[in-house]
């Protein structure tokens, strides 16, 4: 198969950026898409050409690492599969393909289509977990859980932090993100005693790294590659709600940190 | 060099416990004097640094990836192995302790082993008390499955995706550090060196992925989490950014290596479907419990697969090993793959595969059965291959998968360098040759949350730290060696991609030191891997500069010390002159094919000393000493 690509190149954070095109040729349609983008980098490499930057790593769907807008969706044409595990033979033989970084404020670009993504990171510093020290647990089945609310927790954590919600969401918003996390624990009798908490803090740390709000697009319920569900936004609304006019205390996040590399 | 593995005396099961008491501490308002670096934030290292921040140490933690989320134990898809005896099926810790030994097919230390099956039950509490959403049955408590090399039900798993579960519940409690300040996190970092001052491991330089700035860190002490080395065969089933760098560069500073030559090969891996291919994917061991694996009679069959009449079949493992059949261990299953394709007889495309068919479970148990058990795997296994395994059989091939060996450590977690502590499958220490199922996850764990915090106390406890400077000259040297060794990848200028000599190295270590090996091959390799590292640093081609995100250059790094490490794999796979586990050597089979261990003149743990590139490393012993088990010979007959 052969392809027209046009591509996001931008050689830093602060260089100004464009749109190249490249030909893929003599691609095969078992080739996933970014062995793809490894042969034409292949090529690149060969005539001398500095080859294009992607982020990615386990390349079987679960590290989150790999990114891309294809043709302007987020991880491509399939529904529920990540970049990596997109195969050639869902295009057609000659189709132009657009291939950009995700796109979001939060989301400072380091090089075409590698972006940082550490904002991430600072929600979950900021609550996404359960304050539990190393060697005070109790028995493990100490505390039954119905299997309905394992099975639902489960759901909720099976976000792979990729991203893909941001960049889908026409508000660059995290909240499919951070409600995967609350709602995580919030089925668990483990997260009750954070729970609002974590609701307050993880969307004030949303809010402080400059992601936007929600407002019900659900652009990122169909974006997400695990195909996690928007219902859990409406389970983090219920928590916010109620932690607001009961128990939560607003603003006890500290600003953010300076930025070291 | 006197290999001291510093057991501790006394019988077996309270080793562990009175070593824990005899042990130095550090007082709770001492710990935020130290400062210790962590490398790697997989399961080892982000339970280790979460653990270690918890305790009030301050903790530098480094990762390439861009979260410390990412790391590969975040792949693992089975389980995690605990002898809590929930199923009240007959197990102990003795019996999970017995079951690793033998696995790992009496290789391995039985101290260090049995202190792993003492810890693996805390485990499981540590990781549901943090809301890892293990399965459950309808009464609400945990549910358990059987993994291969074991006859009772000690599994904990999350449906497919244990390992990110776990990672999720050891990052968060990293996350939580981080926040408390404890832990420092430096993500898109890259460990390029150790640095020793007056003999004691007290520091690292790093490299920064984006920015190429080169950095040194003084510490105390340096852990080291940096897992496997699977990816010297280019295909496996490990992440593309796995590599050998930290701890190759570790043992090139005087820590030893250990049983390099123990690389487990997966049986259920989706085969290679072209040239082109960077990766293979693992298709869970729990497939084989309903899938039947055959190939064809007769060599060179081009039919399809339903056009095969049931007599032109040969299901080879219920054939050679009626009593486990299709569920053989993964050794014996990935080796039988090979010998049937070297036969002729393979399928797919290239010839190396066979296949793993459904169809009769199907008709037996229904497909909304078989749905229900795997339907996440079959609709990943259509998603790669674009075929519908409910109608046609899938095809596997093995694949490098794990890697047992890893620097030497003693029972302190501590290499040959002092200081040095190594965790995780980046250590040697508990698989021996082989690793069983649902064991990968349980080390990585406990190693990092239950055994390092304690010993690292110790070593921090009896000795005197002077105060260490990045200034001093161990560091300035530490850090010239490294931007040579960058400038010196850039300047070669050559016109062969970075791949294509990873892709070469795979296909000669794959070809010569993989599934089986023999003498004349093993001699071959060595001398292919020679010549194509001469070529390496001829016509490697690494594109940019260092001060900028340059992915090229940090593959080539990472390439070059595969090529190095290459051989030292090959010698250790020479010098062991028996099958046993995962390391199968030709020459040592019995009648039938089996291997054939030498428990008289190989049971020994191989340590490996650094000696000069492309010089033979040096060949130091730590017996093994078996008091609590008989050694057997494993048969799955």
């Amino acid at each position: 198969m052969n392809f027209k690509l046009r591509v996001w190149r931008q050689k830093n954070g602060t260089a100004k950026g464009a749109m190249v095109e490249y030909d893929a040729r003599d691609i095969s349609s078992d080739m996933s898409f970014l062995e793809m983008l490894d042969t034409v980098n292949e090529n690149l490499i060969h005539e001398g050409q500095e080859p294009i930057a992607f982020d990615h790593d386990c390349r079987e769907g679960i590290c989150g690492m790999c990114s891309l807008m294809i043709n302007g969706v987020a991880h491509g044409p399939e529904r529920t599969t990540t970049t990596c595990q997109l195969h050639m033979r869902k295009f057609k033989d000659g189709d132009k393909i657009t291939v950009e970084p995700w796109r979001a404020n939060a989301f400072p670009i380091i090089r075409d289509l590698v972006v940082d993504r550490r904002a991430l990171d600072r929600i979950m510093q900021a609550g996404g977990y359960v304050s539990v020290k190393t060697g005070s647990a109790p028995d493990a089945n100490s505390i039954p859980v119905a299997k309905e609310d394992a099975d639902a927790a489960f759901e909720a954590a099976e976000c792979i932090g990729c991203g893909a919600c941001v960049a889908a969401c026409p508000n660059a918003s995290a909240t499919l993100f951070v409600a995967a996390k609350t709602a995580q624990y919030a089925h668990l009798p483990q997260g009750q005693p954070e729970r609002s908490k974590r609701a307050i803090n993880m969307v004030e740390a949303m809010d402080r790294d400059g992601f936007g709000s929600c407002t019900n697009h659900y652009e990122c319920e169909a974006a997400c590659p695990k195909g996690i569900s928007v219902r859990f936004i409406a389970e983090l609304n219920r928590d916010f709600l109620k932690a607001a006019m009961t128990t939560a205390k607003f603003g006890t996040l500290p600003p953010l940190p300076d930025f070291e590399e | 060099m006197k290999l001291d593995a510093k057991t501790p005396d006394g019988p077996l099961e309270k080793k562990w416990d009175q070593h824990r008491f005899d042990m130095k501490l550090v007082n709770p308002a001492n710990r935020r004097k130290y400062r210790i670096i962590v490398v790697g934030s997989g399961l080892a290292g982000a339970s280790a640094a979460a653990t270690l921040g918890g305790l009030g140490y301050n903790v530098d933690c480094f990762c390439f990836q861009d979260s410390p989320r990412r790391a590969h134990s975040v792949a693992a898809q089975g389980g995690i192995n605990a002898a809590k005896n929930y199923q009240n099926d007959g197990d102990s810790v003795f019996r999970l302790f017995y079951d690793t030994v033998k696995g790992g097919d009496f290789r391995a230390r039985e101290a260090n082993v049995h202190r792993l099956a003492e810890v693996s039950t805390q485990i499981i509490d540590q990781c549901v008390a943090q809301g890892v959403p293990f399965a459950r049955e309808y009464g609400g408590l945990l549910d358990n499955r059987s993994f291969g090399g074991a006859q009772v039900s000690r599994t904990f798993y999350a449906r497919g995706q244990t390992g990110q579960q776990l990672l999720l519940g050891a990052y968060g409690a990293l996350s939580r550090e981080i926040e408390r300040g404890t832990v420092k996190m430096h993500t898109r970092v890259e460990m390029l060196d150790i640095v020793k001052v007056d003999d004691q491991a007290r520091g690292i330089i790093t490299r920064h992925l984006v920015s190429g700035r080169i950095a040194r860190w003084g510490a105390d002490a340096v852990v080291l989490a940096t897992g496997g080395y699977g990816n010297i065969f280019y295909l496996s089933t490990n992440a593309a950014g796995c590599n050998v760098t930290a701890t190759y560069r570790a043992y090139k500073k005087g820590a030893l290596f250990a049983n390099p030559c123990y690389t487990q090969i997966h049986p259920t891996c989706i085969p290679v479907a072209g040239e082109h291919q960077s990766k293979l994917t693992l298709m869970s061991e729990s497939l084989r419990n309903d899938g039947r694996i055959w190939v064809p009679k007769q060599q060179g069959d081009q039919r399809k697969p339903r056009e095969i009449p049931e007599a032109e079949r040969d299901y080879y493992l219920e054939r050679k090993y009626p009593a486990f059949g299709n569920l053989s261990p993964r050794d014996i299953a990935s080796r039988a793959a090979k010998e049937v394709c070297d036969e002729g007889r393979g399928v797919g495309p290239m010839g190396r595969g066979v296949y793993l068919d459904f169809a009769d479970s199907i008709e037996r148990l229904g497909r909304a059965t078989i749905e229900q058990r795997y339907g996440n795997l079959f609709d990943m296994y259509e998603k790669i291959t674009g075929e519908n395994p409910y109608e046609l059989p899938m095809r596997i091939y093995p694949a490098s998968h794990y890697t047992m060996g890893g620097l030497w450590v003693d029972y302190h977690l501590m290499s040959t360098i002092e200081g040095l502590h190594v965790i995780g499958e980046a250590n040697f220490s508990d698989h021996g040759a082989n690793r069983l199922g649902a064991s990968a996850l349980m080390q990585g764990l406990a190693d990092g949350y239950f055994i390092l915090p304690h010993t690292i106390a110790h070593y921090l406890a009896s000795h005197k730290f002077e105060p260490v400077s990045t200034d001093d000259p161990a560091f300035e040297d530490a850090e010239r060696e490294v931007r040579a060794g960058i400038q010196r990848l850039l300047d070669v200028n050559g016109t062969r991609s970075v791949d294509s000599f990873h892709k070469e190295l795979g296909h000669i270590m794959w070809e010569y030191c993989g599934m089986t090996r023999n003498e004349a091959g093993l001699k071959k390799a060595i001398g292919l891997i020679r010549e194509l590292r001469a070529e390496f640093w001829r016509d490697v081609c690494v594109t940019g500069e260092n001060e900028e995100f340059n992915v090229a250059l940090e593959k080539a790094g990472r390439v070059a010390d595969f090529l190095e490490f290459g051989e030292v794999l090959c010698y250790d796979a020479l010098q062991r002159a028996e099958s046993c586990g995962a390391h199968f050597r030709e020459e040592f089979q019995t009648s039938d094919g089996e291997a054939k261990r030498d428990d008289e003149n190989y049971t020994y743990v191989a340590a490996w000393e650094f000696g000069g590139i492309g010089e033979e490393p040096t060949l130091h012993k730590e017996p093994l000493e078996f008091e609590n088990v008989e050694l057997a010979t494993r048969s799955y007959k």
